[in-house]
């Protein structure tokens, strides 16, 4: 194994919340979103079909939580969490989890706040690696916890 | 639709039915567009290329979202899914089947729930295994 790349200014990141983002949960995001997947379900496109079943406007897609406010120039450099140096150039995703409370539909404006919950390194494949593990809260606006992502990160 | 799948009618052991998928590259651009992940491995070849990659590559979270889609088709209309998720362990290319699958690992009840557990993947022509994971979904009982 080569030398740690997790440095004391990375360690004290660890549970550090990130500002808050804000996502928009609207009709053309959940459409798009079903449409890129393949869903098959009207719940995900037609409002009328989304309250037959109960629901109080069209559905997002599992695994969909809006999408995050655009801004030109880009994000508050806050909102991505403290930044420090990694010594590699790559980047793939490592894999991601959800936990749903409560169903979200095009209407809800949602709150979501980040964490860096780990560091790991390992020697793979593609040589050495470091994966940051993080955890994200999805809020309404209602203060109701609807969602919570579980996502880790490889850079290498 | 299929009909309703009931919390006594699983077994564990059981697989669920199967979801086939074939990503052209047109519906990766769709996925960039709708997850805001522009990353450009997933549709400029030159730059999947200079990143070491023979070829651009299906997004890990295009592929979690079709273990999003297998397990809603299998619980709906009255089921709910409240926990999925998958590790992004193998690439997968454009134009190539991706086959979603699951098996029933564990059956219970709890708080007045009827909640099922799951092992899901998406699997490649290979018979590799691209993204392992879990799912836990809620039934409706015949009461």
């Amino acid at each position: 194994m080569a030398e740690s790349v997790i440095t004391d200014e990375m360690r004290t990141a660890i549970g550090v919340e990130s500002a808050p983002s804000t996502l928009e949960v609207t009709t053309v995001g959940c459409r798009l979103f079903a449409r890129a997947v393949g869903h098959t379900d009207l719940i995900f496109y037609d409002e009328a079909a989304a309250r037959e079943r109960g629901y109080r406007g069209i559905v997002a897609p599992p695994g969909f939580l809006g999408t995050p406010v655009y801004q030109p120039g880009g994000r508050d450099p806050e909102a991505m969490g403290p930044r420090y140096k990694i010594p590699y150039k790559r980047i793939l995703n490592g894999g991601t989890s959800y936990q749903h409370f409560e169903p979200v539909v095009a209407g809800d404006v949602i709150t979501s706040r980040s964490h860096i919950t780990e560091f790991r390194e390992r020697e793979g494949t593609m040589g050495a690696m470091l994966i940051t593990y993080r955890e994200t809260v999805y809020t309404r606006e209602d203060g109701a916890v609807v969602a919570k992502m579980y996502g880790n990160i490889i850079n290498y | 639709m299929a009909e309703q799948v009931y919390f006594e009618d699983v077994n564990e052991g059981d697989s669920i039915p199967e979801l086939r998928k074939n990503c052209s590259t047109q519906q990766l651009v769709v996925w960039a567009a709708a997850s805001g992940d522009f990353y450009q491995i997933h549709y400029d070849q030159e730059f999947a290329q200079k990143t070491g990659l023979d070829t651009i590559i299906v997004h890990g979270a295009l592929k979690n979202a079709f273990l999003g889609q297998l397990l809603h088709d299998w619980v709906a209309p009255a089921g709910a899914i409240t926990e999925f998720g998958c590790q992004y362990r193998g690439m997968d290319r454009p134009n190539q089947d991706i086959v979603c699958g699951g098996v029933v690992t564990k059956k219970y009840a709890q708080d007045g729930q009827h909640i099922v557990e799951l092992d899901v993947w998406t699997e490649n022509p290979s018979g590799q295994r691209t993204t392992p994971g879990t799912a836990k979904v809620v039934l409706p009982s015949r009461g």
